[in-house]
């Protein structure tokens, strides 16, 4: 391997872990807060793309301007995609999760896995299990140059930016604003923030709607590069959520470094080109997430960025 | 913990008379199946659905070990059938052995690989475990996909159908016999596991591990044993889903069967063995009744899980006979309700 083939595969992979944390930081926010694998979330990921493939569709044969701005309606689809995806995660928190709240873990494990095979199936009996694509705009598909021969094309562009974008505003969001402070205090311990005043139902309430609304985003994103199913929420919900566990579960950095570490070793495993005793280690590649998983897991619980808590009696 | 029920009680049970009856039940129940499924009486559909009920039993009741009995979270029973399922194949297509050496063979195997990888996860505690496991059994899948001698994606197909355990009329229906021999033989050892020393120690490390611990219990020991006598049952319950099917694909590994297997023990309610028996047999039932509807088959599937979750969160069994209880005395205080605090 070339430095600049070296260079391209380091590059594709930060895309690829864009995508990741976008749906890792709505896993690591509802954990922090519930301490819940929200095994649904990959599916409102799954959602979100499909709005956006009905907005940008009906945009593009209603309006002759988007015809020959497809890339524009896309766009346009993101903000519909994200406040959807909102109503449907803070639907499926006030009434599958909250009545739970109190409910032994695994209830609510269960009830979040029931959850997901519903919004898989309903969605499955509406536009049927076939794989759908966006229309396309030839201006995606252009290489763009980065120098040292390393290219990546303008929809790749486009997904990290957005990606890049939300991240940093999140942050400022949790670091900055009093709903920010107030989404700290409650993961932290929310019997204290109760008894300081705040509405802990309305913050977790806004914590999933934010958390949806990303991974909204990141189906549209998706949608944009890749073809589109039913099912696709459930590898990439489980990859975004192993991303986080890498990282530090409950640790928004900690999602966000998990996501592109992850992109970048996956990618790294697809572009080898050896072969040992017959096999093809890119042919392993789904595997390599769930073995750094557990090499991770073994070594420091915690994950990359977590802190290490020693158990008290 | 809450919602889980105690299987222990004041006095041993182990006695000699348990296995006669568990023997006897075998002895009455294998004859009578056998000649009403040689009679017609029960059709072959039927057949197929019983042989399935006796291997999600298995599945479930050993997860229910590791799960409910132990409370170590695993998510990777599925990983364990289909390594018992791909060697026990094996064993079969390749070798020639029979049958039952073949199942003991895909036991073993399941069970070596439990104990390897029991050995270090188990540190973790939680939903460590539950993610560690569930990563396990995605490798066990991929893995599986690119062994070629074994069908690589596509699968391993035309496992031969094992002969009758024995030939008391028809040479068909073979699987009847094995699946209840071995889940009455599942059944008997982790009833038997859980009555004695070892399974108190293993609810022990359930109910407060660092309590276990300080009592002297060797924490890691245990949960290892349990984790590998659950592996090593899955071992079986996978060798004879393969030979029922007589087929077996990498995809049976995947968090989906895992899935499957953990609402069963959850809808029976944890440690609770018979809850975990009978909800294995109305799941199955369920899952036969409508495989004719596809399109809302995995619709119904998922209602009913969030439903029961939100109404009976203490498993079919326990919190049926509470819902019962409350029903015939309705004046009575509800005992152990919904929403027991944490």
């Amino acid at each position: 391997m070339t430095p600049s083939e070296l260079l391209q595969q380091i590059v594709n992979g930060i895309s690829v872990g864009s995508i990741y944390a976008l749906i890792a930081l709505g896993y690591t926010m509802v954990y922090g807060i519930l301490r819940l694998i929200n095994f649904a979330h990959g599916d409102v990921y799954m959602i979100g793309a499909f709005i956006g493939y009905w907005v940008s569709n009906w945009l593009v044969r209603s309006n002759a301007y988007f015809q020959q701005h497809v890339a524009l309606a896309i766009f346009l689809s993101v903000p519909v995609a994200m406040l959807g995806c909102a109503v449907a995660g803070v639907l499926i928190e006030r009434f599958a999760y909250r009545p739970l709240r109190l409910a032994p873990r695994y209830t609510l494990l269960i009830t979040a896995i029931g959850i997901s095979f519903l919004l898989e199936y309903l969605m499955m009996l509406l536009v049927g299990p076939d794989r759908q694509a966006y229309q396309t705009d030839p201006w995606f598909s252009q290489q763009c140059a980065l120098g040292f021969g390393v290219v990546i094309s303008n929809q790749r562009l486009v997904a990290v930016t957005v990606a890049v974008v939300l991240m940093i505003a999140l942050e400022l969001l949790v670091h900055y604003t009093k709903i920010g402070k107030a989404m700290r205090a409650v993961a932290t311990d929310q019997d204290a923030a109760r008894l300081m005043g705040i509405d802990v139902d309305r913050i977790i309430t806004f914590t999933f709607a934010l958390g949806s609304a990303l991974a909204g985003t990141a189906g549209v994103l998706i949608g944009m590069q890749y073809q589109i199913d039913p099912l696709m929420g459930v590898m990439d919900g489980l990859k975004a959520f192993v991303a986080a566990v890498l990282g530090g579960i409950g640790l928004i950095p900690g999602a966000v470094c998990g996501s592109f570490t992850l992109g970048i070793v996956e990618t790294m495993v697809k572009g080898l080109h050896v072969e040992f005793f017959n096999l093809r280690p890119s042919l392993f590649a789904d595997g390599v997430a769930f073995a750094i998983l557990i090499v991770i897991l073994l070594l420091k619980p915690s994950g990359l960025l977590g802190k290490f808590a020693r158990e008290k009696v | 913990m809450v919602g889980i029920s105690t299987t222990t009680s004041a006095s041993p049970r182990i006695t000699p008379w348990r296995a006669l009856t568990w023997l006897a039940a075998f002895l009455v129940i294998y004859p009578t199946g056998q000649w009403l499924l040689t009679a017609g009486i029960i059709n072959g559909y039927l057949y197929l659905i019983l042989v399935q009920i006796c291997i999600f039993i298995i599945a479930a009741v050993s997860l229910n070990l590791i799960n409910g009995i132990t409370g170590q979270f695993s998510l990777g029973h599925a990983g364990f059938m289909t390594v018992g399922g791909y060697m026990a194949a094996v064993a079969t297509t390749f070798w020639g052995l029979p049958f039952p050496v073949a199942l003991l063979f895909g036991a073993l195997c399941a069970g070596v690989l439990g104990f390897l990888v029991g050995m270090p996860t188990l540190r973790l505690k939680g939903d460590y475990l539950a993610i560690a496991t569930l990563g396990m059994g995605e490798i066990i899948r991929v893995v599986f996909e690119n062994i070629e001698p074994l069908g690589g994606a596509s699968g391993f197909t035309a496992i031969p159908r094992p002969s009758p355990l024995l030939h008391i009329g028809s040479k068909h229906y073979g699987m009847w016999g094995w699946s209840l021999l071995c889940t009455v033989l599942v059944l008997f050892v982790i009833r038997q596991f859980i009555d004695s020393s070892h399974g108190r120690a293993c609810v022990a490390v359930r109910e407060d591990e660092l309590a276990a611990e300080t009592m002297g219990i060797n924490t890691t020991y245990f949960k290892v044993l349990a984790f590998t006598i659950g592996a090593m049952c899955a071992g079986v319950a996978g060798g004879l889903l393969a030979h029922d099917i007589s087929t077996i694909a990498p995809d049976s590994a995947g968090f989906l069967n895992s899935v499957a297997i953990l609402v069963i023990v959850v809808l029976g309610g944890l440690g609770s063995l018979t809850g975990s028996a009978v909800a294995a047999a109305l799941l199955t039932i369920v899952n036969a009744l409508t495989s004719s509807f596809t399109n809302w088959r995995m619709i119904i599937y998922a209602l009913l899980l969030i439903v029961l979750m939100i109404f009976l969160p203490q498993g079919v069994w326990q919190g049926g006979a509470l819902l019962w209880r409350r029903l015939r005395w309705p004046w009575a205080r509800p005992v152990g309700g919904a929403t027991d605090a944490p």
